[in-house]
C-alpha cells in the first residue's frame, strides 16, 4: 500500500474538504489510509476531536466491518454510518486504500451528505489518480 | 513505510506489539502510557472483552519531536493474542513499520511463542512484508515471575526458539514491574527511524 501525496495534491484535497463539506456545515471531516494514518483533516473550528485516535479505530472498524461483508458472500459494504444524539459519523471508501469520515450534527440530513459526500469522493478520486 | 505527510511535515509511523495471548502486550502499553503521560496527549484507545482481554486492539499515540525537519508522531498498537482472533490480528498489521515481540517466559508457554511468532510471519506476508526485513525488537516478558517460583524458560532458550534466525535485539522485561519496557520502546523506536531516515533522505 505504499502510496505518496504531493503538496499540491493534499492542497487540492483539503480545498474540496473544505468547499464540499465544511462550508455546509459538517463539523468536521478526515481523509485517512485503512493503516489508520491521516492524510488530511479539516475542522469548523468549534469541535476539536482526538483525530489520530478516531483514525486507528475508524480503519479497525471499516476493516473488520469488511471481513463481516465478506463472510456473508459481499465484497463490501462501502458506506458505513453510525448515528449519535448530537453528532453523527459517516464513512465512505475511497478507491481501495482510503477512508473519508464525517461528523456532523443534528442540522446536517444524512441524504443530503450523502450526496455531498458523493462530490466530493469523486473529485478525491480525480486527484489521486492524477 | 510510514505515512509522510509533506505538507503539514509530518510522518506518522505504526509499531505494532505482536505475541501470544496472556503475554503482556497490553501491559506494556499501559506501562508506557503512565510512564511518559507527559507526553501523550490524549487516552489510550482500548478494545477489549468483559474478561479484560483485547478484542481488536489498544492505541496509544505520542509524539517524539522532530526527525529531518518532520515531527515524528509515532503509534503503537497491539494485537489480540488468542489464537482465534487472526483476522483482527492481520487487520491491525495494515501498514506496519515495526515489530515488538512479546513473548511469554513462562515455561508452560513455549509453544505459544512459537506458534505466534509463526503466525506473525504468515500474517506480514499477506502484506508482502518478511519478518526478516522488517525493524523488529524481542521481548521476552515476565521474567519476575522466577522470583514466585514459578517456571521460565530461560533467554537461551528462549533465543534460540525464537531468535536463532532472526537475531533481532532482545531484552529480559517484565512489563508489571516496568523493567526494560521502556528500553524494548527506545530500541525499536530508533530502529524505525533509521529506517525511516534512508527513505526520507
Amino acid at each position: 500500500m505504499d502510496y505518496s501525496l504531493g503538496h499540491e495534491q493534499l492542497n487540492t484535497i483539503e480545498a474540496v474538504l473544505q468547499q464540499d463539506l465544511i462550508d455546509l456545515g459538517v463539523n468536521c471531516v478526515f481523509l485517512i489510509d485503512m493503516a489508520g494514518n491521516v492524510i488530511a483533516n479539516l475542522d469548523n473550528g468549534k469541535i476539536k476531536h482526538d483525530i489520530y485516535s478516531l483514525a486507528a479505530l475508524a480503519a479497525g472498524n471499516f476493516g473488520a466491518v469488511s471481513e463481516m461483508a465478506k463472510i456473508i458472500g459481499e465484497d463490501e459494504f462501502s458506506l458505513l454510518f453510525h448515528k449519535g444524539e448530537k453528532e453523527s459519523i459517516h464513512f465512505s471508501k475511497v478507491m481501495t486504500d482510503f477512508l473519508l469520515v464525517t461528523i456532523f450534527g443534528k442540522e446536517t440530513s444524512l441524504g443530503f451528505l450523502r450526496l455531498k459526500v458523493a462530490e466530493a469522493i469523486g473529485k478525491i478520486k480525480r486527484i489521486l489518480e492524477s | 513505510m510510514a505515512f509522510v505527510n509533506l505538507k503539514k511535515k509530518e510522518v506518522q509511523v505504526k509499531i505494532v506489539y505482536y505475541g501470544p495471548g496472556r503475554g503482556g502486550k497490553t501491559t506494556n502499553l499501559e506501562y508506557i502510557y503512565n510512564k511518559f503521560n507527559d507526553r501523550i496527549q490524549t487516552e489510550m484507545v482500548t478494545i477489549k472483552t468483559h474478561g479484560d482481554r483485547t478484542l481488536f486492539f489498544d492505541f496509544l499515540p505520542f509524539d517524539i519531536g522532530k526527525i529531518k525537519g518532520y515531527d515524528a508522531k509515532i503509534q503503537l498498537y497491539t494485537v489480540p493474542g488468542q489464537v482465534k482472533y487472526d483476522s483482527t490480528r492481520r487487520l491491525v498489521l495494515r501498514g506496519v513499520d515495526a515489530i515488538v515481540f512479546v513473548a511469554d517466559s513462562m515455561k508452560v508457554r513455549r509453544e505459544k511463542n512459537i506458534l505466534s511468532l509463526k503466525n506473525l510471519q504468515k500474517n506480514l506476508h499477506t502484506y508482502k512484508k518478511s519478518v526478516f526485513k522488517i525493524p523488529l525488537v524481542m521481548q521476552y516478558n515476565k521474567r519476575d515471575l522466577a522470583e514466585q517460583g514459578i517456571p521460565i524458560l530461560s533467554s537461551e532458550t528462549l533465543e534460540r526458539d525464537l531468535n536463532s534466525q532472526l537475531k533481532a535485539p532482545s531484552f529480559e522485561a517484565s512489563a508489571l514491574t516496568g523493567q526494560n519496557v521502556a528500553q524494548t520502546m527506545k530500541k525499536i523506536i530508533s530502529m524505525t527511524i533509521r529506517s525511516l531516515q534512508r527513505e526520507l533522505k
